[in-house]
């Protein structure tokens, strides 16, 4: 079975906004690249970009802490990169962090030849970070779900972002 | 050479009772001359992420002034920080280097680079609103109401003497400096947010 609909940046923007989102902290990548335009033209929204993923858990933490709220936008390949500040920052402070990773070399046929995708879901269990995947516009409440999670336990939470078809050039 | 308690005594008649953040050996340093420490959130083992979630607070706070003590070896870990503060501007942000030369708490091994780099040149190539350079207290004393004065984004890097640490982690003596989970948790209630 493939993926029948896609996910729209619209659908994503409309539960960043729907959960008060202030900031989005990111660096570029190629699975999410589709949702900067309409991000910038967002007003309700302050874009911080990064030079490297680690920054992005540090400095979500430290809106966190000024009351404000943020979401990280990166790749899993910057989730790997980001994993000290994940470990001593987001859980060890017990900050309700959400991320939304784009998850490169996913397919919906399991089976991929990318690392990146085979070691995602693995590392996330053994740091014990509940995540949700979102496809399509169907799942976009996962980002909700998300928010409701991170808060209720005051601790990270992942959203994977399983989208075959989107990536560059959309 | 400047002590850096020395160095934080003077910063603290500035503080406006804005936030502070520091790290490593300078959260031993700020725990002894603070005014409000429901309003510090000292980072230990940050691996260079101070400077990073100094700026989220900075982001969320903009009406407050926010106050970095970052270390040499700690900036080296994320000198991209650098570049991220000045493309976001924030200008309540005050980013103090403390440049000891040294490791300090693994024993004392010398940074990369060590007396060859200039930390203040980096930040000012890198956007920086304003940056200092300091070696001397009084000098850095008779100078400060120029330095907390300026908008930020401002990097003051001071040449401070090491206080070298060298004995295993689990023989050290608690520091006494407030773990950063509760003191994220007293920053929030103190801010009321």
């Amino acid at each position: 079975m493939t993926q029948q609909s896609i996910l729209s940046p619209e659908a994503v923007i409309q539960e960043f906004k729907k959960n008060g989102i202030t900031h989005v902290v990111y660096l570029p990548d190629s699975e999410t690249n589709w949702m900067y335009q309409l991000m910038e033209a967002e007003p309700s929204i302050d874009l911080v970009s990064v030079t490297r993923e680690g920054e992005t858990i540090a400095i979500a933490a430290g809106i966190i802490a000024g009351g404000k709220k943020p979401v990280v936008l990166i790749q899993n390949t910057g989730l790997f990169e980001s994993g000290d500040s994940i470990r001593g920052i987001a859980l060890d402070c017990a900050l309700p962090v959400v991320m939304l990773i784009g998850y490169r070399g996913w397919t919906r046929h399991g089976a991929t030849p990318d690392s990146a995708a085979r070691f995602t879901e693995p590392i996330l269990r053994a740091w014990g970070i509940t995540y949700y995947l979102v496809e399509h516009d169907g799942d976009a409440d996962r980002i909700s779900l998300a928010y409701q999670e991170a808060e209720r336990t005051n601790m990270p939470v992942v959203v994977l972002v399983g989208d075959e078809y989107h990536g560059f050039n959309r | 050479m400047i002590n850096q308690v020395e160095l934080m005594e003077v910063v603290e008649k500035y503080r406006d009772n804005g936030i502070v953040v520091p790290t490593m050996t300078g959260s031993r340093g700020w725990d002894q001359v603070s005014s409000n420490k429901n309003r510090d959130v000292p980072l230990g083992g940050a691996m260079g992420k101070a400077s990073s979630f100094a700026l989220g607070v900075a982001l969320a706070q903009p009406d407050k002034r926010v106050i970095i003590f970052d270390g040499d070896g700690s900036l080296l870990m994320n000198l991209g920080t650098l570049v991220t503060i000045a493309e976001k501007a924030p200008k309540n942000l005050y980013h103090f280097v403390l440049e000891n030369g040294v490791y300090a708490v693994t024993g004392g091994q010398p940074i990369p680079g060590n007396s060859k780099i200039s930390f203040a040149g980096m930040a000012k190539e890198a956007g920086y609103a304003s940056t200092f350079e300091f070696n001397d207290l009084e000098d850095f004393a008779s100078r400060a109401a120029e330095v907390m004065g300026a908008e930020g984004p401002v990097f003051i890097c001071v040449k401070t003497t090491p206080e070298i640490q060298n004995e295993p982690m689990g023989l050290r003596a608690p520091s006494g400096v407030k773990p950063t989970k509760a003191a994220i948790q007293d920053l929030k209630k103190d801010l009321g947010v």
